[in-house]
C-alpha cells in the first residue's frame, strides 16, 4: 500500500538541465523511479541521463500521458510558473524542492492546487519515498528500508537521520515525507496523518517536528480527538534554542504561546504520543508499539 | 526585511493613510538646518530610527516644546544607543494629541495558511498582555487571498470593534490599505501600533514593515541603508553577510550543521552529553565546498568555539563538496589550530571520508560519537 508514490507514480522532471535537477533524475531513475520526461523552457529535444525533455508539460504529457507527478527543481524566481504549469495540466502530485519561493507566492499557489485537487509537498523539502518502489526526492537512497513505519517530517536531513537510525534496527519505512521548512507549506501533518490513518501498511507514525508554528499542537489535537488512532512517536528539534526572533506584536498574538518546545511536547503526551529526548531514542520507542 | 519607521510611513502616506506630518534626518545632515527650513511646528516628538524592538522604553523617543529643544533632542539621541546601536537616521514629527490608542495588523496566519487582520481598541505596548489576557478584545478577521480584503469585510472589523460613523470609514480604510501594502510588498508583516482618531479621522502613530526576504529582489525601491544591529552580535552579522545562517550562543563547543531541524538536535545532543553548543550555524541544503569553507572559517576565528562539531547528513548537500571546504579552511587557517569532530553520512559518504581522511581528520559516522569526543575534548 503506502501512500502518495507507489509503483505507479510517473514523473516528470521540471527544472531537469540544471546542475540539481539532473544529479537528483540520476539518483532517482537508480532508484527506480519511473522518470518519462524532463521539462525545461527552451532545452526540448535535448536528454538527460536518457531521459527527454520538453517545453511544456503539456508536450511531455502528449507523449507520456501516464504522467502524474512532478518534481520541482526549477530556480525560486521561476518555480511558481512552473508550480501553476503543473497544477493546470491536472497532476496530482507536486513535491517542491526549490528553496526561496516567496512566500506570497506559495500561498496562492497552495490555494490554488487546493481549488483543484492537487497536493502540494514542499516547497523547500526533501521530498517523499516509498522504500522500493520510488524516490520522489533527494533523499540518500540507502538510509531507507520498507516496513510497517511511516514518517511524516518537517526536517529533511533530521528525516535521514531517523529512517537510518530504524533500518539499522531491522524496522521498515511505509512511506517517508518531508513536508518542507518553509513557512507556508503544501501538505501538512494532519493531512499526512489521514493519509497514514488509511493505509493498511502503516502500522505506526513517526512524527520529527520543529520548535515554532504549531503544526505539532494541530496534530495532537487530531489524535487527542480519535481522529488518529495508530500508535505515534515523535521528536522535537529545538529542546535547547533560544526562542526565536519575534516577528512584531501580531506573531505573538497569533501563537498564544504555542510553538515553543514545552507546548509541543505537552500536546504530544497528552494526547498519548511517545515523545523522544533524542532522535536515536525513536527505534526503541518504536518497536515498543510495534 | 525590517522596514524603518520612516518608510513604512512613507508607504502607508501613498497608500492614503494619514499620517503625522514628519522629516527624516540622517546621521551628518545639519540638524538645525533641516528642522528650520521645514515647516514642523511645536510640539515635536523625536523618534530614534531603529529596527529592533523595545525603542520607547531604551529612551529612543523624546518630546520637545521647541524648535530649539528639538534640535537639541535629535542630537542627543545621535548619540544614545538603542540596545548597543547608535541610530543612523531621527524622525521629527508633530505630536498628535491623542487620547485613544488602537492596534491593527495584517499578517501571515502560517498554520492557517492565509493573511489575518488582527485589529484591537487596547493598542500600544501592551497589545501582547491584552492578547493573552482578555482575547475577545482582538477582533481576527482571516482573508481570502484570492479575493483580498473587500470594503464589506472591512467594515465588518471594524464594526465589530464598536466603531461607528466617520472612524467605521477611516478605520476600515485603512485596513484595505494595509491589506493592499501586504499584497504589494511580499510583507510578512504590515503592523499599525498605535493609531489613534482624531475627529473621526485615523492617523497612524507608529508603523512597523516586515518583508519576506525571499521576495526582497521585487522591491528595488527599498535601498535605505539599513543598520542591523542591537540584537545582533558582530559574529552573527559577519556570518550573515556571507548569506550563513547563524546565532550566536554562550557555550563552548562551535556547532555546523545543515538543515535547521539537524543543526538544532546536534545542539540539542551536545546539552544531552553535558556541554554547552557556542553557536547555531547551518549551512542549508546544497551548500559548495566554498559556502563550508566560509562557515568553518568563522567558526575557527570565533573565539568561543573550543572545538567545532561539524554534523552532515547528506541529501542535496555532498559529502566531498562539505569535506573540500573543510580542508580548505584549514588550509587558510593561520591562528591557533581547533579540533574538528566531523560527521559525514549521505550523498557521497565515501568521497568526502576519503578526502578529511587524508587530511588526517577523523570522521565519524554517529554524531552521538562525534557530539561526545567534542564535549569531551572542550572540557580538557
Amino acid at each position: 500500500m503506502a501512500i502518495l508514490v507507489d509503483s505507479n507514480t510517473v514523473v516528470v522532471v521540471q527544472g531537469i538541465t540544471g546542475r540539481e535537477g539532473s544529479f537528483h533524475t540520476k539518483l532517482m531513475l537508480d532508484y527506480g523511479t519511473k522518470i518519462v520526461a524532463g521539462v525545461t523552457p527552451g532545452r526540448g529535444g535535448s536528454e538527460v541521463h536518457g531521459v527527454k525533455v520538453y517545453d511544456s508539460i503539456i508536450e511531455a504529457k502528449e507523449e507520456h500521458p501516464d504522467i502524474n507527478t512532478s518534481i520541482v527543481f526549477v530556480p525560486a524566481r521561476f518555480a511558481i510558473d512552473a508550480i501553476y504549469e503543473a497544477i493546470d495540466a491536472n497532476l496530482k502530485l507536486l513535491v517542491v524542492i526549490t528553496e526561496g519561493i516567496p512566500v506570497h507566492d506559495t500561498l496562492k499557489a497552495i490555494n490554488y492546487a487546493k481549488s483543484r485537487g492537487v497536493t502540494i509537498i514542499g516547497p523547500n523539502c526533501p521530498g517523499i519515498i516509498t522504500p522500493r518502489e520510488s524516490k520522489v526526492g533527494i533523499m540518500p537512497s540507502h538510509v531507507f528500508t520498507r516496513g510497517p513505519v511511516g514518517i511524516v517530517s518537517r526536517s529533511g536531513t533530521l528525516t535521514y537521520e531517523v529512517s537510518y537510525a530504524l533500518s539499522k534496527e531491522g524496522i521498515g519505512q511505509s512511506t517517508v515525507i518531508g513536508i518542507g521548512g518553509d513557512p507556508v507549506v503544501g501538505l501538512t501533518f494532519t493531512e499526512a496523518l489521514e493519509l497514514f490513518e488509511k493505509d493498511d501498511e502503516t502500522k505506526a507514525v513517526v512524527l520529527l517536528g520543529e520548535i515554532g508554528g504549531d503544526m505539532e499542537e494541530r496534530a495532537a489535537r487530531m489524535i487527542a480527538q480519535g481522529r488518529f488512532t495508530k500508535p505515534t512517536i515523535a521528536f522535537i528539534a529545538g529542546r535547547t534554542a533560544p526562542p526565536g526572533k519575534r516577528m512584531g506584536h501580531a506573531g505573538a498574538i497569533i501563537m498564544m504561546g504555542m510553538g515553543d518546545y514545552e507546548s509541543k511536547v505537552k500536546a504530544l503526551e497528552k494526547a498519548g504520543v511517545l515523545v523522544a529526548r533524542t532522535p536515536f531514542d525513536i527505534p526503541r520507542l518504536v518497536s515498543r508499539v510495534l | 526585511m525590517k522596514l524603518y519607521e520612516f518608510e513604512a510611513k512613507d508607504i502607508l502616506r501613498r497608500y492614503g493613510v494619514e499620517v503625522p506630518q514628519g522629516i527624516v534626518i540622517s546621521r551628518g545632515e545639519d540638524v538645525r538646518v533641516k528642522i528650520e527650513s521645514s515647516s514642523l511646528e511645536p510640539p515635536l516628538v523625536a523618534k530614534s530610527q531603529v529596527l529592533v524592538a523595545g525603542r520607547g522604553k531604551a529612551g529612543g523617543i523624546r518630546m520637545a516644546n521647541s524648535i530649539d529643544e528639538a534640535i537639541n533632542i535629535v542630537n542627543l539621541l545621535f548619540d544614545h544607543p538603542i540596545k548597543g546601536l547608535k541610530p543612523k537616521y531621527i524622525l521629527v514629527e508633530k505630536a498628535i494629541k491623542h487620547d485613544v490608542e488602537l492596534y491593527a495588523s495584517v499578517t501571515l496566519d502560517k498554520s492557517e495558511r492565509r493573511p489575518v487582520v488582527l485589529a484591537s481598541l487596547y493598542g500600544g505596548i501592551d497589545i501582547e498582555e491584552i492578547a493573552r489576557e482578555k482575547p475577545e478584545s482582538i477582533v481576527r478577521y482571516y482573508v481570502d487571498p484570492v479575493k483580498g480584503l473587500m470594503g464589506y469585510e472591512a467594515r465588518s472589523v471594524a464594526k465589530k470593534l464598536g466603531l461607528t460613523g466617520g472612524a467605521q470609514t477611516s478605520f476600515s480604510s485603512l485596513l484595505q490599505a494595509l491589506y493592499n501594502i501586504f499584497i504589494d510588498y511580499d510583507a510578512d508583516l504590515v503592523e499599525v501600533n498605535p493609531l489613534t482618531i482624531v475627529d473621526g479621522k485615523v492617523i497612524a502613530l507608529d508603523a512597523r514593515i516586515i518583508v519576506d526576504d525571499n521576495a526582497a529582489y521585487r522591491h528595488p525601491e527599498l535601498a535605505v541603508e539599513r543598520v542591523e544591529g542591537g540584537e545582533v552580535s558582530i559574529w552573527e552579522s559577519k556570518a550573515r553577510s556571507m548569506g550563513l545562517a547563524f546565532v550566536e550562543l554562550d557555550g563552548y563547543v562551535g556547532i555546523i550543521g545543515n538543515g535547521a531541524g539537524l543543526t538544532m538536535t546536534t545542539m540539542d545532543l551536545v546539552y544531552e552529553y553535558g556541554g554547552a553548543p557556542a553557536n547555531f550555524l547551518d549551512i542549508g541544503g546544497g551548500a559548495s565546498s566554498e559556502r563550508v569553507k566560509k562557515a568553518v572559517s568563522i567558526l575557527l576565528e570565533y573565539p568561543k568555539a573550543k572545538v567545532i562539531l561539524i554534523n552532515i547528513f547528506g541529501g542535496i548537500t555532498r559529502c566531498d563538496e562539505v569535506a573540500k571546504g573543510i580542508v580548505e579552511a584549514l588550509r587558510e587557517y593561520k591562528g591557533q589550530p581547533k579540533r574538528l569532530y566531523v560527521r559525514l553520512s549521505g550523498t557521497r559518504e565515501e568521497e568526502g571520508r576519503m578526502i578529511l581522511e587524508e587530511a588526517e581528520i577523523r570522521v565519524y559516522s554517529d554524531p552521538r560519537e562525534a557530539a561526545i569526543a567534542a564535549v569531551k575534548q572542550a572540557e580538557v
